[in-house]
Parts: C-alpha cells; sequence; structure tokens
C-alpha cells in the first residue's frame, strides 16, 4: 500500500457580515449610505467560500491528513454570529478581530493587512485562502486581489471549480471570466476568491451547530496586530437610483410611431 | 389552435355531477345580455364574451373557465370584471331579474371546484377590484377590495410591521375576497386564528342586487347578529363579497425556521407536545411532511434540499417556525429546545436544519409550501383535505394506499403516490393521492373510502379547502340532516332563485 503523501492542509476563509440580500434597503436620511437596522447574515460569496473548504476536505481520500478550515471576520461583536455560522458549517476554528460598535466598517486594504497579520503571526502555516469574490455591502472586491499583493502570492479569482493536487501542490482553478472560462494553474501557497457558480452552500445541521458552540473562538483587537483600520476612503453621497417610470399604452402603431419620434429616436433606414 | 386542445384535454369530464334542481331553472347569457353589461360596466375590457356583440376569442375564457388543478371545467361563454361596487350590484341585480347563474370569482386557485362554473353561468370575477381603502398603522385595520391578492396585502402592510394574519402558498394569486369567502386556513391559523376572527367587517352584494355595507373598523361591536360570518365560508353562494375589513396582526420582530428529521411518525404527536411547551408563545407554525412529499418536492425543484446523510431513515419530517418579538430571546428558546431534542435519552428526532439567514427561511419554507406544486407537476391529483385525530394521520395515508394497492391501482400508470402533508397544529392532513390522469376507477376506489375513513374518526371531510363542487355530496359525513336541512332554509332566504355560485356547497 503506498504510504500516503498527503500532510494537512490548512485552510483560512475571512468572512464577513453584512446587509442580508433579501432585505429591501434603503438610503438613510444623511444620505452618507443605507439604513443598517436591518437584517444581517454571512455575505454570500463567503458562504460560498466556507462551503468550498468543507467540500476539499470531503473530497480528499479518507485517510489523508486532517485538513483545518479557519475562519476569520473582522467586527463588531454581534459578528461572532457570523463565525458561529462557519462553525457550524464545518470550520473547525475561528478568528474574530473585533471592533467597536461605532467603528466605520474595514476597507479592503485594511482588511487584507489585517489577514496578512493573522497568516504571519497567528497561523502556523496557511496553504490557502479563500474570499468571496465581492461584498454585497460595498461591492468593491478587492481584498483577495490585495491579501496575494501584500502576501506575494498566486491567486486565482471568480473561481467556478477548484481542483487540489496535493502532490503536486498546486491547484487548477476554472476561473468566470467576461468572454467565458478560463483555466489557471497555481502553486501553494495560493489565494482564491469564488464566484456563485462554485457551489450551493449547505443549511446548518442541528448537530453541527451543537458542536460549533464548543468550538474555539479567540478574540483578537487590531492593536494586537499592529494594524489598523483607518478608513482611506471618504463616501461622499449616496442616492437612490431615479424611480421607474410606468410605461404607458398606445392604441395604434401611429400612435407608437409618434411617441418613439418625440423621445428622441429616429428611423434607422 | 393548440392551446384550446391543451386546455379541454387538460379537463376531464368526469366531474359533472348530476344538476340540482335549482341550477336547472336557470337561463343561460344572451347576446342581448352580453350588450346590456357592456353598456352597465365602465370599461370595455370588463367584459370577455365569445357572445356575437362582444367577439371575444375562446381561449381567453380558458383561465377563467378552467380550475388551478385542471380538474374542472367550466363553459362560461361570458366572463365580467367589474370595478366597483356599484357595478357588481347592477349585474347582479340583472342576473337576478333574468335568472343568470353567477360563479363569484377570485383568484380561481381553489382546490375543490368552487371557483368555476359547472355549467355556463357567468363568470364574476373581481381581479379588478384591486383598491385598498385605508390602513390604520395604528390598529393594524385594513380595509380593502376585494380582489387584492394576498401578497399585494402583504407587501402594503409591511412596511408599516404589520403582516396579513393569514398565509398560504397560492399567496401569489389569491384574492382576500375569495380567501374570506372560503375562510382559508392556511400556514398561520395555528398563532392568527380563522378568519371567522380576524375578519371585523365586509361589504357584501347580496343576491337580489342589495349592498349590505358591514365594512366596520371596530374591534367590537355587540349590535345584533353577526351577518358577516354567514358569509365568511359559504364559498359565494349567499352573495359577493367586494370589501373586506380585516385586522393585521404586528409583525414578528424575529422569525427562525427549522425542519426537523423524524425516525418514525408515532414520533410526531410527542414532539408536538414538546416543541408546544418549550416554544410556548413563539411557536407560529408546526407543519408535517412525509418522506414521499418531501421527496416529490425535492425532485420539482422547489426548494434548496437536505443532504443525503440528514435524510437518512427520516421517515417524515417537521418544519417549526417561530415569530417573535426580541431575537435573541426567540434564539435563546429556539436553542435550548433542539438541544433538548437533540441530547435526550431517546431522541425524538434524527437530526434537523436550523436556517442560517433569510434566504435559507425562505428555502426550508420553500420545501413545505411547494408540496403542492410538485404534486401538480407530478401528475393528477386527488386532494382529500380532513381534519382527522394527530394520531391517526399516517393511518389515513396508509390504509388509502392499501385500498388502491387491494384494488390492483397502485403503479405508474395509474396511481403514483400517495402522500400525506399538513398543519398538525390544526389537526388538518391533506391527503394527496396522484395519478397519472384522472379516472373513475380511481375515484371509485378512493370516493366514498376516503370519506368514511374520516367519519369514522369523527372528522371533517373539508378542514380548509371548503364544499366547492368536489364535496356537496359528501356534505353529510361531516354535517348531520339537522344542520344541512338549516343551511339550505338559509340558503333559500338569501337567495330564492338559486343564481349564487349554483351547484356548489349545497346540492
Amino acid at each position: 500500500m503506498r504510504p500516503s503523501t498527503t500532510r494537512l492542509l490548512n485552510i483560512l476563509v475571512p468572512v464577513k457580515r453584512a446587509v442580508d440580500y433579501a432585505v429591501k434597503i434603503r438610503v438613510n436620511p444623511q444620505q452618507t449610505g443605507v439604513d443598517l437596522n436591518v437584517k444581517h447574515s454571512m455575505n454570500p460569496f463567503d458562504e460560498i467560500a466556507i462551503e468550498e473548504a468543507v467540500r476539499i476536505r470531503e473530497r480528499l481520500p479518507k485517510g489523508s491528513e486532517p485538513v483545518t478550515i479557519t475562519a476569520l471576520t473582522i467586527g463588531p461583536p454581534k459578528s461572532v454570529e457570523t463565525l458561529r455560522t462557519a462553525l457550524a458549517m464545518g470550520a473547525d476554528a475561528a478568528f474574530h478581530i473585533e471592533l467597536p460598535e461605532t467603528a466605520p466598517a474595514p476597507e479592503p486594504l485594511g482588511v487584507a493587512k489585517a489577514v496578512q497579520a493573522i497568516i504571519e503571526k497567528q497561523l502556523n502555516s496557511v496553504d490557502m485562502v479563500i474570499l468571496g469574490k465581492q461584498s454585497i455591502d460595498d461591492d468593491l472586491g478587492q481584498t483577495g486581489q490585495m491579501l496575494a499583493g501584500l502576501l506575494d502570492w498566486g491567486q486565482a479569482t471568480y473561481a467556478s471549480k477548484v481542483d487540489l493536487d496535493l502532490e503536486q501542490k498546486n491547484a487548477v482553478i476554472t476561473r468566470e471570466i467576461d468572454g467565458g472560462l478560463e483555466q489557471v494553474c497555481v502553486k501553494f501557497p495560493l489565494i482564491v476568491t469564488t464566484d456563485l457558480r462554485l457551489n450551493e452552500p449547505r443549511y446548518a445541521s442541528l448537530p453541527n451547530i451543537m458542536k460549533a458552540k464548543k468550538k474555539a473562538v479567540t478574540k483578537l483587537t487590531p492593536a494586537d496586530l499592529g494594524v489598523s483600520f483607518k478608513p482611506q476612503m471618504e463616501v461622499i453621497k449616496v442616492t437612490e437610483p431615479p424611480k421607474r417610470v410606468g410605461g404607458t399604452k398606445v392604441e395604434s402603431v401611429d400612435e407608437l410611431v409618434e411617441k418613439l419620434k418625440a423621445a428622441g429616436f429616429t428611423a434607422v433606414s | 389552435m393548440s392551446r384550446l386542445w391543451h386546455w379541454s384535454r387538460r379537463c376531464s369530464r368526469i366531474f359533472t355531477r348530476p344538476n340540482s334542481s335549482l341550477a336547472s331553472q336557470l337561463n343561460s347569457v344572451t347576446d342581448a345580455d352580453a350588450l346590456h353589461f357592456s353598456k352597465i360596466l365602465s370599461s370595455p375590457s370588463s367584459v370577455l364574451s365569445t357572445l356575437p356583440s362582444i367577439s371575444t376569442s375562446p381561449e381567453e375564457l380558458d383561465i377563467y373557465n378552467n380550475d388551478w388543478m385542471g380538474k374542472y371545467c367550466g363553459k362560461s361563454t361570458t366572463v365580467l370584471k367589474p370595478k366597483t361596487t356599484e357595478e357588481v350590484s347592477k349585474i347582479v341585480k340583472w342576473c337576478n331579474d333574468k335568472r343568470i347563474g353567477i360563479v363569484p370569482q377570485g383568484g380561481n386557485t381553489g382546490l375543490v371546484g368552487g371557483s368555476v362554473p359547472l355549467r355556463d353561468e357567468v363568470i364574476l370575477s373581481l381581479s379588478n377590484m384591486t383598491q385598498v381603502r385605508s390602513f390604520d398603522p395604528i390598529s393594524g385595520i385594513l380595509v380593502t377590495d376585494a380582489g387584492c391578492i394576498l401578497q399585494t396585502l402583504t407587501d402594503y402592510v409591511a412596511p408599516h410591521n404589520h403582516i396579513m394574519p393569514l398565509d398560504l402558498g397560492a399567496k401569489g394569486s389569491c384574492q382576500i375576497g375569495g380567501n374570506v369567502s372560503t375562510n382559508a386556513g392556511g400556514l398561520r391559523l395555528l398563532r392568527y386564528g380563522s378568519l371567522h376572527g380576524s375578519v371585523l367587517g365586509l361589504e357584501v352584494v347580496l343576491p337580489d342586487g342589495t349592498i349590505l355595507d358591514q365594512l366596520t373598523t371596530l374591534r367590537k361591536d355587540n349590535t345584533g347578529y353577526d351577518l358577516k360570518q354567514l358569509f365568511i365560508g359559504a364559498e359565494g353562494t349567499l352573495g359577493i363579497i367586494t370589501g373586506v375589513s380585516i385586522l393585521t396582526p404586528p409583525a414578528p420582530q424575529a422569525s427562525n425556521n427549522v425542519i426537523l428529521a423524524l425516525p418514525r411518525f408515532e414520533n410526531v404527536l410527542p414532539l408536538y407536545k414538546t416543541v408546544k411547551r418549550q416554544l410556548s408563545e413563539i411557536l407560529s407554525a408546526f407543519e408535517f411532511i412525509d418522506r414521499t412529499a418531501y421527496d416529490l418536492a425535492v425532485k420539482h425543484g422547489q426548494g434548496r434540499a437536505l443532504s443525503e446523510e440528514e435524510v437518512e431513515g427520516a421517515e417524515c419530517f417537521v418544519l417549526v417556525e417561530t415569530s417573535g418579538g426580541r431575537r435573541e430571546h426567540d434564539e435563546e428558546k429556539l436553542n435550548d429546545l433542539l438541544e433538548s431534542l437533540l441530547e435526550a435519552e431517546e431522541p425524538l428526532i434524527n437530526t434537523g436544519v436550523l436556517a442560517q439567514n433569510p434566504a435559507q427561511f425562505s428555502s426550508l419554507w420553500a420545501l413545505r409550501e411547494g408540496v403542492t406544486e410538485a404534486v401538480s407537476k407530478e401528475g393528477k391529483a386527488y386532494k382529500y383535505d380532513i381534519s382527522v385525530p394527530l394520531s391517526t394521520f399516517k393511518e389515513c395515508v396508509d390504509l388509502t394506499r392499501e385500498r388502491l394497492r387491494s384494488k390492483g391501482l397502485l403503479n405508474d400508470d395509474q396511481v403514483r403516490a400517495v402522500i400525506g402533508y399538513g398543519h398538525v397544529g390544526d389537526g388538518n392532513l391533506h391527503l394527496n393521492v396522484i395519478a397519472k390522469a384522472y379516472t373513475p376507477e380511481i375515484q371509485d376506489a378512493l370516493e366514498p373510502f376516503v370519506y368514511e375513513l374520516v367519519a369514522s374518526h369523527r372528522g371533517s371531510v373539508s378542514a380548509e379547502h371548503g364544499i366547492g363542487a368536489m364535496k356537496t355530496h359528501a356534505l353529510h359525513y361531516s354535517k348531520d340532516e339537522t344542520s344541512i336541512a338549516w343551511m339550505k332554509k338559509i340558503k333559500a332566504i338569501f337567495d330564492p332563485n338559486g343564481i349564487m355560485n349554483p351547484g356548489k356547497v349545497l346540492e
């Protein structure tokens, strides 16, 4: 029997607590952002990231060395719920970089630096960081790429399929790009950001939810890591898109042509 | 042309019941009538008629003439869609004078053939009466036209932090007038009670055209006989509801749900007791689906499925929903319940999944609400909506399945599946027999077998779906002769000419 050549695989998954995607958001009266007094949940792309990490573990042949999945979040005390969800889905341990309730939301560069600090100071070795391609509240989509730059690691973004080769210590990843699909091969350690079609996250089962309560969550402050989340960007104004005006019904083709002309459309030929 | 073929093929002709004596005295709509209707209704689109003066194409009437299941087909030539109560009154007066039968129709989502004509009665659709008349955000009292769709009303009161007191799978199509006329039950009855309690007032057009205005917004009003209770659940046989005043409860600040997998059906009852006790006031729904129903819902993509592991060995599933004022408080209660269920010496459940966010909350509900749709995608359904003791739910499903097996009807070409699901908390089981096609053989094997089974448990042959055309002959299984005789007397007082939804509810 061939001795197993797989070694311990360490996956880090940063997750973000964001406004739930089903919520109907409203711009706040000050026009500086949206009303945050609504339901929050884990950013959907981060759910996909956790799910992928768990599936990677499940896909490995039985008898392989264990895979450790660590979740990480940056935010106010309430963010710990997001970590509980991650733990219930299959993460083994979690880090909570706690910010005060009133602190502004962290920006991608700050997040990337914090993740870098966790990797370099807190974890033994990380083979893979899986992040959501963007968060649905700011839609910035920069964190994964910035992290790759800071760590000088290879990256594969907008992943719709991830296949690891533990012997070769690389991953073949299918990326969703404008023209279609692209396959890249990236050496370990690497950054992956998830796209929608990568997988469908599982429900958290009751036994796992119970187990999650006993899993370790380590609390840290930005000072512990030596990072600052001072905002580099200032939001000047947030407004709603113009309201949709209702359509009208016309009684005849002539009326239609008249209305098109009035709206400034001209015939092509 | 192919669409007409499709509609006529969908409907089997098996369900023409022997006409009641009342119905045979009614007249058909004539061209002169159609012309008159188009004069009294303000908009030309309010009259659809295949008669010469209007000449609508027959296909356009199909959706009004055929019920949602494709089981009942009417042959109406004329559909009227009035915009105001006055217009409804004028139509009804004319029809009463001319002895023309009227079928009031809302969203046409009924499951007992009550919303489509038996012959060529005029269809009076409330679909154009869609105004919300008023809403008081302090009391939560909503006054609306009968043609408002339930989901629209839910969306209307949501920004004021209120919800409708009822919720059912058909919410995107069913109208509040129809809900009230059928005393619809649904998923929230456990928590908010029936429409007999939450409807405060009605505006009804009586069979002679008189407008009965009892559209009060008073929470308490003990002044004489409460006439509105007669119309709630009368299925359009005593008058047409044109306006509804209804009390809407405050929206829960926190909602959660969980689906539990049970190894044995026998655990449902003790589970219900435990859940009721531990969750107490935050319990808002307790729904049951058997394994076959769950598999069907998943097969037809009704909601995201649980994992293989989670459903292994599960004989049935229970969906529990909580609604309360404070998230932390509800979660604590729910977590304590789930822990105690899992850690019990002899666990009642194998496992379960708890929704982690609103999307999962909807998905878990979809697994239960989507069963109805999955059933209609799987084949033709015989639906028996019964109230029987909770402990007999499984037995009723099994005995029905056995009966069909013993008649050699349980196979891919005839009856494909027999499933059970329903509102455990209300003692209401939806027994569905899914067949490849509706046939007299299957019908005879099922009826009166199912009704007799229900009667043997002193149950109801129609817990919430109503009588419609389907169960007029079965009324006696759940109501005695005296009751039925008095129902007929009341009907005769309100509708001496028998024009209002003839052939429905009473034979």
